[in-house]
């Protein structure tokens, strides 16, 4: 790498990392003041801990994350293998469109459209609500991260399975299954974290009863900068770097062992 | 699976294709009907408020009636109200701007990465994603103690000497598109990445060796074989920036209209709900000129190199 190259990547990592750096060291700021330092202290976490509707807040999106994720990773891998798997079928380039249109779709647009859509059919809104929304805007994520993975994938494999008269649903549960695994725990993972993160949709889609944590902490961080909001924010990007952490790992992994 | 001639195997075939499809439908493309239907209403104070509603026992008379009652007075208002044109051009110019300054940030940064050893290509990737994958809300949200005047940024400059006194960035076009830029970074870098690091490296070091400057080499060889990466990635910034929300909402100031946070607070605020479906529309309508543009160049580039 030359130098310019170096200074080139030095600059973008650092203005991609600065402000969370800063929002780090900051949560453990003992001052209220968010710019200045008034020694080392945890006591915003304890603040954090006592903070009952923060936490029920916290405990709703890991429920309709974990719900929502579970639904996309089943509609992203089915996608995926019709995608690579069938071949030219009838109506290709639409069901493509579709899979992916939702992962550039401006979150006003999804939100309000799912929501329309919710009233016009009776759907109470709550955590059902979200969980749909949720599982569609994710399910193209997942497709893409399978879709790769099976791209990699040696046909031979299922080839010689099915030449030795295993039936179609078997050659899938006992090889391709096994095979595009850690894609799948990855494509869960993604989808998760991104609705871990979502505020725009859920706020829209959400009925009374179903404040998630992004909801709870815009309606926080519209007052303006806190600490406390710096302790939950660290808590958060540890907590969704460990995920996407798990999930490359979990990708890499695969495509050694392919 | 190679194709199952036998009917559990066409069965499964359907069913691999048919569920995200039909899902999709439903709560992907219906959901923009019922949009488009409602930006025909009238907004009313009444549960749901719009008007009119679909009396499906009335039959025919009761679907003529309904049609009958829509119209487009909202689209009469986004076109008629300054506001709402303003707005619509703030998005495109602030989603202009910043896609604009992606490429020249994200370019250099896409190009290092390229040319960092396959180890380090590995952990770099990793490096920008994690960002990506990091709650937007909290990643904006980080830019407010940077950019008020009483903020790191101002402190820093005001100590270096500088600046003689704060600048005001925050709630300001500068916040919002220091903000859009670094949400955003990944998205183009990402793309731009892939198809850097596919290039043949003989080519740059060809016209190096037939006396092209290192610059010139770049601009030359390497920017037009990256093109597809390029408009990828600036493609994929600027649809949801057309659309953005929290980034105008808590950067900029009151003043500052995005559609996306004009749809919030007609949503939100006003209760209008046909209205802000109207520019939920006008939005979409926005979004796919640059996509269309943008297939049209692709299927040139993909016609050239065949």
């Amino acid at each position: 790498m030359s130098p310019l190259n170096r200074i080139a990547l030095g600059l973008g990592l650092a203005f991609l990392y600065g402000p969370i750096l800063v929002l780090v060291a900051y949560s453990f700021n003992a001052s209220r003041l968010v710019t200045v330092w008034g020694g080392f202290s945890t006591r915003w976490y304890g603040v954090l801990l006592a903070d009952d509707a923060l936490i029920a807040s916290a405990l709703v999106s890991l429920k309709v994350a974990s719900a929502s994720a579970a639904v996309a990773t089943v509609l992203g891998t089915l996608a995926a293998l019709a995608l690579d798997r069938h071949g030219r079928f009838a109506g290709r380039a639409a069901f493509t469109g579709l899979v992916l249109a939702p992962m550039v779709m401006p979150e006003v647009v999804t939100g309000l459209s799912l929501l329309l859509l919710f009233v016009g059919i009776g759907l109470e809104r709550g955590l059902a609500s979200i969980v749909i929304a949720h599982a569609t805007f994710a399910a193209g994520f997942v497709a893409v991260v399978v879709g790769a993975r099976l791209k990699g994938l040696d046909r031979a494999l299922e080839e010689a399975a099915a030449d030795l008269g295993a039936p179609s649903w078997r050659v899938f549960s006992t090889i391709t299954l096994p095979l595009i695994a850690p894609s799948l725990a990855a494509g869960f993972l993604l989808a998760f974290t991104l609705s871990l993160d979502d505020l725009v949709i859920a706020s829209f889609v959400s009925g009374p009863g179903a404040t998630t944590l992004p909801m709870r902490l815009y309606s926080q961080v519209r007052l303006g900068v806190n600490p406390e909001i710096n302790a939950a924010s660290t808590l958060l990007v540890a907590g969704v770097t460990a995920l996407v952490l798990a999930a490359s790992w979990l990708t890499g992994r695969g495509d050694r062992t392919a | 699976m190679r194709s199952d001639p036998t009917p559990a195997g066409r069965l499964g075939r359907a069913l691999v294709r048919g569920l995200p499809a039909l899902w999709l439908v439903l709560f992907f493309l219906v959901p923009f009907a019922v949009v488009l239907k409602i930006s025909l209403s009238t907004p009313a104070t009444a549960q749901p408020p719009y008007r009119p509603l679909l009396d499906w026992g009335a039959g025919w008379e009761g679907w003529r009636a309904f049609v009958e009652a829509l119209d487009l007075q909202n689209y009469a208002m986004l076109a008629g109200d300054a506001l709402y044109r303003d707005a619509a051009l703030t998005s495109l110019a602030y989603a202009g701007a910043a896609t604009a300054i992606l490429a020249l940030v994200g370019t250099p940064m896409a190009w290092a990465m390229a040319r960092a050893t396959p180890r380090m290509q590995g952990l770099l990737v990793a490096l920008v994603i994690v960002p990506f994958w990091t709650s937007f809300l909290i990643r904006v949200y980080a830019w407010i103690a940077i950019l008020k005047p009483e903020g790191l940024l101002n402190m820093a400059l005001l100590r270096l000497g500088l600046i003689g006194e704060p600048l005001a960035i925050l709630d300001t076009p500068a916040g919002v598109l220091i903000g859009l830029t670094y949400a955003y970074l990944p998205f183009l870098v990402l793309p731009l990445y892939a198809v850097m690091a596919r290039l043949d490296p003989a080519l740059p070091e060809a016209a190096a060796d037939l006396g092209a400057s290192r610059a010139r080499a770049f601009l030359t060889v390497t920017l037009p074989l990256s093109l597809p990466g390029l408009t990828a990635g600036m493609l994929l910034c600027f649809i949801p920036m057309v659309g953005e929300f929290i980034i105008p909402d808590l950067l900029g100031g009151s003043d500052t209209l995005m559609l996306g946070r004009v749809l919030w607070s007609e949503f939100f605020s006003n209760r209008d709900w046909p209205l802000a479906s109207a520019v939920a529309v006008l939005m979409l309508v926005l979004i796919v000129g640059p996509v269309v543009l943008f297939r049209g160049v692709r299927e040139r580039q993909d016609a050239a190199a065949r």
